[in-house]
């Protein structure tokens, strides 16, 4: 039999319902490459007896001729997402030990279709992280190497874990999360597809949160297609998130082969930042020229206001974080170290629990929100936001269907390799895909090409709002004619 | 702008975390280096511009002022450090 774990999502899905193997079967076999791959550290958790079960289940309605649309496929869930009687920890260790007693809505639509959970994947701590280095459960390294190095790289973060995992070919997919990137420059990182739907589109009950105003799940996944059938699954009307959306929800993996003729694809020059490497300059350049011999009109725009989009989202997402993280206090649930009094187990608790970057983002977003400051900073970047927003809307009302950029400013760098950055320069790594965020847009990144060393790159396809089918489209153009990536060798095996 | 020892001591507080003295300085230049990164939006003319309140425009969801839950006490305690009763335990707040 054919290695169970190399197939695609869309393969496997297929090959159950034909029965062609059963999902005991390449739950087993995956459960065996995430055994042998726990050098990645990929997984926080890992939850064997939970996925044979949830196999057993799906094999039985298999069987009966019966099965969701995801039915007996074995996923990686990003620990973030709340999985009732299976531990839930964000990365921190303020949350160790909690178990949930109930279910994201997001995980529970995938199970409702009948997948099948393999483990909780490891993260940046509360998703705060460009390189999965800021989880309180240590680094995941990614399963990619320069050539004839045996130097650890970082998956990117935060959505580390879930990238390192599917480029590994220990799930054929996961979910993951994305308030400034943190789908999509992971996604990059690892030569796989990850997209950021529009904000509104997954329901955010029962992800922890990190900035509510930015924060969205999205699918992580080795194909444009398989992308686009676990998002399927993913999105939809909640009612217990006032914020989602009460759309219908498409079928994204009909978009896949839809093409993108006839449609105009603007390319934002003020993306094209100072220092850019020649080699994302070329990859951008051959994107553009890939989507134009599939039919596409390709068009200059500008996004005037995209240099403040960085610096306005290092105001707005630390507040939001300071007043979300205010619930760890050592009561509910969680970390609790004794005080004195109530105020220092409080501050006891918190000093204990959160790691570096948490602790630094919870303070200055508390510094922005106090008093005399809050006009200053808060509101400024809100209004900016505003304008970040309105410079898509003039693009999109002259007609532009999608805008094409890179997904990342690099490809990955090395583990540690940027432990004596300063904050900011780390930041950096979301200069391309924060603004998505701001603008509440969807965002795909996929595949495009490789640097210099032989690592992945990405592209970024951005849309109009809830028109995430354009962009499975037109990533679809980019994955065809970049080819679909060879993964790595399992070294770590 | 730029925090002094102080501020940052006062923010440590206010965001109930205990930093040591020995924090302060690093503590201090990390966000002192975060405030001069967002300097530049003072730049920005938003004279006129609505700050933003909702990312995609939504009216705000209403629902039936009814009782959907509840009766599920033990589940709301179970992650608790300490509880009781039913009760979630902290130390004495008032005297």
């Amino acid at each position: 039999m054919t290695d169970l774990t190399a197939l695609t999502l869309a393969e496997a899905r297929d090959g159950l319902k034909k029965r062609s193997f059963s999902s005991l079967e390449i739950t087993e076999a995956h459960l065996a490459a995430i055994e042998k791959a726990r050098a990645l550290n990929a997984f926080i958790a890992e939850t064997p007896d939970v996925a044979r079960a949830m196999a057993k289940a799906s094999d039985a309605r298999l069987g009966a001729g019966q099965g969701g649309p995801l039915e007996g496929v074995p996923l990686g869930i990003k620990d973030l997402f709340c999985t009732k009687g299976t531990q839930t920890t964000a990365g921190s260790r303020i949350l160790k030990g909690f178990v949930p007693e109930y279910e994201s809505t997001v995980t529970s639509q995938l199970w409702r279709d009948g997948a099948v959970m393999l483990g909780k994947l490891n993260l940046d701590e509360f998703a705060m992280g460009s390189s999965n280095e800021t989880s309180a459960f240590g680094p995941v390294k990614s399963p990619w190497r320069r050539p004839g190095s045996n130097a650890d790289l970082v998956p990117g973060g935060s959505s580390g874990g879930s990238a390192a995992a599917v480029a590994a070919r220990l799930c054929l997919g996961a979910t993951a999360t994305d308030t400034g990137g943190s789908i999509r420059q992971p996604a990059a990182f690892t030569g796989t597809v990850g997209i950021k739907p529009t904000y509104g589109r997954c329901s955010r009950w029962g992800v922890v949160a990190f900035a509510s105003s930015l924060d969205q799940a999205g699918p992580i996944a080795r194909t444009v297609q398989d992308a686009a059938i676990m998002l399927r699954s993913m999105a939809g009307h909640d009612p217990k998130d006032t914020t989602s959306a009460d759309i219908a929800v498409p079928d994204f993996e009909a978009a896949v082969s839809r093409g993108v003729k006839g449609l105009k694809i603007g390319i934002p020059k003020e993306y094209r930042v100072e220092g850019m490497p020649a080699e994302i300059e070329r990859l951008w350049s051959e994107g553009a020229a890939w989507l134009r011999d599939a039919g596409a009109e390709i068009v200059e725009v500008s996004l005037p206001h995209t240099h403040y989009a960085l610096p306005a989202y290092y105001i707005v997402a630390p507040a939001e974080a300071s007043s979300n993280l205010a619930r760890y206090d050592g009561v509910r649930y969680g970390l609790r170290v004794p005080g004195k009094d109530i105020v220092e187990m409080y501050e006891k608790t918190r000093a204990e629990g959160f790691g570096k970057e948490v602790r630094r983002r919870i303070m200055i977003g508390t510094y922005v929100l106090s008093a005399g400051y809050y006009d200053a900073y808060y509101v400024r970047a809100q209004k900016i936001r505003t304008l970040i927003k309105r410079d898509f809307e003039e693009v999109y009302a002259a007609g532009v269907d999608a805008i094409l950029t890179p997904a990342t400013p690099s490809a990955a760098f090395g583990l540690a390799e940027m432990s004596t950055a300063s904050p900011v320069e780390m930041y950096l790594n979301d200069v391309f895909t924060v603004t998505v965020n701001m603008a509440g847009l969807p965002g795909i990144s996929v595949p495009a090409g490789t640097d210099a060393s032989g690592l992945p790159l990405g592209l970024q396809l951005i849309g109009r709002p809830f028109d995430e089918e354009t962009l499975f489209a037109a990533a679809g153009i980019v994955e065809q004619a970049a080819g679909r990536v060879r993964l790595p060798d399992a070294w770590w095996a | 702008m730029s925090v002094d020892e102080k501020t940052v001591k006062r923010i440590a507080h206010l965001a109930r975390i205990a930093v040591t003295d020995a924090e302060v300085p690093h503590l201090q230049s990390e966000i002192n280096a975060i405030l001069d990164f967002v300097e530049t939006l003072e730049k920005v003319d938003v004279e006129g511009v609505e700050p933003m309140t909702s990312v995609v425009p939504m009216a705000m969801k209403k629902r039936q002022d009814g009782v959907t839950d509840g009766g599920i006490a033990a589940a709301i305690v179970a992650n608790a450090p300490l509880s009781e009763d039913r009760y979630f335990m902290v130390p004495k707040v008032v005297e």
